[in-house]
């Protein structure tokens, strides 16, 4: 830690007592979070604990009433998450929200839309330019989708894939918007474990490949010891631990958490 | 390495064929150009009686508007009812030009072209006003308001009194209060609407207005801003979260959809002598006649709009000969169609159908079939 701040602000992601409360409930209270770029973090904790919450305040779906956070040093609290997402977050859901009624490939050109831009106008009356990118977004495209072994499936809608592949054809839409931070919430949930380990695998590949910093919310405590260098456990709201990942999953207070006494 | 190897197949897959979305368009503009084709034949060789070549106009307009209306209501996924009141401001503004311009342009396509031109954006600014205010609201709020904003409309111009005269333009709310001069005409006189637009609308107008709107339909729907539209309807959630800009885009659709309204509002009005706005042309009968189009036809699907419109418009026409029943034959063939495009037995039935005209295609829509 010294000697990043040495460095100084070298941290890609930086949260700040950050807050939320709905009504009188602190559903996240003080939070605080430093992400160094290709750093691979959990967020786990009990059913409830907040998660999710934080994960809605990083990408703008919810306005904290506390603290603040930034990415690359630019603060982004109280933007909407359309411009966050133009800044370099992006994110999965925990209840898959794919688009339904496309096609695989589509979807992730819909990821690219900000990447690769021609006119309305362009698109309406085929200009060149509709051609070119056109090509270049398929191209790309492509290219995500057999990152996740999709590329069988371009025409396929994507309400018709098996489970599995529509969690990776979300992230797969995710890193098409060229994040610098992606968000996953529980990319595992469903999965067996045959498929979890592929899972993993995939993570740390995207990892590398995109130059991606990535957060990831789970459950499945396989994943997280298996991939994770460090993680946070969140309980009601607050921070319970924090740290190393095989000594944070030995603390007593976490096995409390997740197990009862 | 791997992905560069990965490249290589699914894309000149691709290029093989057409890509299905494009077949399926050029099916539906064959489709288009068949039924003009056939139908002006028929009139030029005297075939088709005169009550029913006076439907030819309507068809067109009805066709378009449900082009218009699919694009709010199928495309994006926001229920409009107010749609008829953008086609009534089309219709007045390109009437109030022809009526204007009708000495000053003697040229008919270059006038006619020029109101299209005036009501596309006399209509666009409509929308766009009432735009900005009423896409905040979602679902049955946004129904109700542009229920409202059509009746408005129509409303408004129950009252307007426009003259001119070597002046300029007068405006006011009733004929005593327009103070025109000697060589001053009225255009626009409140309730009694405007009379005397030339009759300029052919069915080959009607039939190109037809095909470009089907155009624009299309090519928008196959192009980034269509995907951005669609991703909103589909999850508007996931759409903000991938940096679409839901506002920007509904406003888009929403204007589009306006003007093109507008236009169909020009073709209605250059077809009839006089226009008076009423309930039955573009208050809430006629958006919602609008919108039985749209949903019969198939929420998003374009081609089915076209048919819908067409058929059901024609329908109660030629059902005439049956006098007292028409309109009781008309609502059960509404509710039939309605059983046949939703129902579990004739989904599956197409399916089958589907299926024995094209093997290939009818395995990719297998749900979980995938390599």
């Amino acid at each position: 830690m010294a000697v990043q701040e040495a460095l100084g602000n070298t941290a890609l992601l930086e949260v700040k007592n950050l807050g939320i409360t709905f009504g009188g409930l602190h559903a996240v209270e003080n939070f605080n979070l430093t992400l160094q770029k290709g750093d691979l973090y959990g967020l786990i904790g009990p059913n409830g604990a907040g998660k999710t919450t934080v994960f809605n305040l990083l990408t703008g779906v919810y306005k904290p009433t506390a603290g603040t956070f930034f990415l690359d040093g630019k603060e982004l609290k109280g933007k909407k998450p359309a411009e966050i997402n133009k800044m370099g977050v992006a994110r999965t859901f925990q209840n898959i929200r794919l688009f339904q009624n496309l096609s695989v490939l589509d979807n992730v050109k819909v990821g690219l839309h900000n990447q690769m831009k021609y006119t309305t106008l362009t698109g309406i009356l085929r200009l060149p330019g509709y051609f070119k990118s056109e090509r270049k977004m398929n191209e790309r495209a492509v290219e995500l989708l057999s990152v996740f072994e999709l590329e069988g499936s371009l025409d396929t809608l994507a309400s018709n894939l098996p489970y599995g592949k529509q969690r990776k054809l979300e992230i797969a839409r995710a890193i098409a918007t060229n994040p610098k931070l992606l968000l996953l919430d529980e990319p595992a949930a469903g999965m067996n474990p045959n498929e979890t380990q592929e899972l993993m695998e995939t993570i740390r590949l995207i990892r590398d490949r995109f130059d991606l910093t990535v957060l990831v919310i789970e459950h499945d405590m396989s994943l997280v010891a298996g991939i994770c260098e460090q993680i946070t456990v969140l309980n009601f709201g607050t921070e319970l631990a924090k740290g190393k990942t095989e000594e944070v999953l030995k603390d007593p207070e976490v096995i409390k958490a997740y197990l009862g006494e | 390495m791997m992905a560069k190897n990965l490249n290589v197949s699914p894309l000149s897959n691709q290029k093989k064929g057409l890509r299905p979305v494009t077949k399926k368009n050029f099916i539906t503009y064959a489709m288009v150009i068949a039924f003009f084709i056939l139908f002006q034949t028929l009139m030029s060789t005297d075939n088709l009686k005169n009550a029913y070549q006076s439907l030819l106009v309507p068809i067109c307009t009805n066709v378009i508007m449900a082009l218009s209306l699919n694009l709010v209501v199928g495309v994006l996924g926001e229920l409009s009812l107010g749609h008829a009141g953008f086609m009534c401001i089309g219709a007045y503004a390109g009437s109030f030009f022809s009526v204007l311009t009708e000495e000053v342009i003697p040229i008919t396509w270059l006038r006619f072209t020029l109101a299209f031109a005036v009501a596309a954006i006399a209509a666009a600014i409509a929308g766009i006003l009432i735009g900005i205010p009423v896409l905040r609201l979602r679902g049955d709020y946004l129904a109700i308001v542009t229920l409202a904003f059509g009746e408005i409309i129509k409303s408004i111009v129950n009252v307007l009194y426009i003259g001119v005269d070597s002046e300029g333009l007068h405006i006011a709310m009733s004929s005593s209060n327009l103070n025109l001069l000697e060589d001053g005409k009225e255009i626009l006189r409140g309730p009694q609407g405007i009379s005397n637009t030339p009759r300029d609308s052919t069915f080959f107008i009607g039939f190109i207005l037809v095909m470009l709107t089907l155009l624009i339909v299309t090519n928008l729907m196959d192009s980034r801003t269509g995907r951005a539209i669609m991703s909103i309807r589909d999850n508007r959630i996931a759409a903000e979260s991938i940096g679409i800009n839901i506002t920007g885009y509904k406003l888009l659709v929403f204007t589009l959809s306006a003007a093109i309204a507008g236009c169909a509002g020009v073709l209605y009005s250059h077809n009839l002598s006089s226009l008076t706005a009423n309930t039955n042309n573009f208050g809430y009968n006629m958006s919602i006649t609008i919108l039985v189009y749209v949903v019969l036809g198939g929420l998003g699907n374009v081609r089915g709009s076209i048919i819908a419109a067409a058929v059901l418009y024609a329908l109660p026409e030629l059902l005439r000969g049956l006098r007292d029943y028409r309109m009781l034959i008309y609502s059960i063939l509404l509710i039939a169609m309605m059983i046949f495009s939703n129902g579990a037995f004739f989904v599956q039935l197409r399916e089958k159908i589907a299926f024995r005209f094209k093997r290939r295609t009818a395995q990719d829509a297998i749900p979980g079939r995938v390599e």
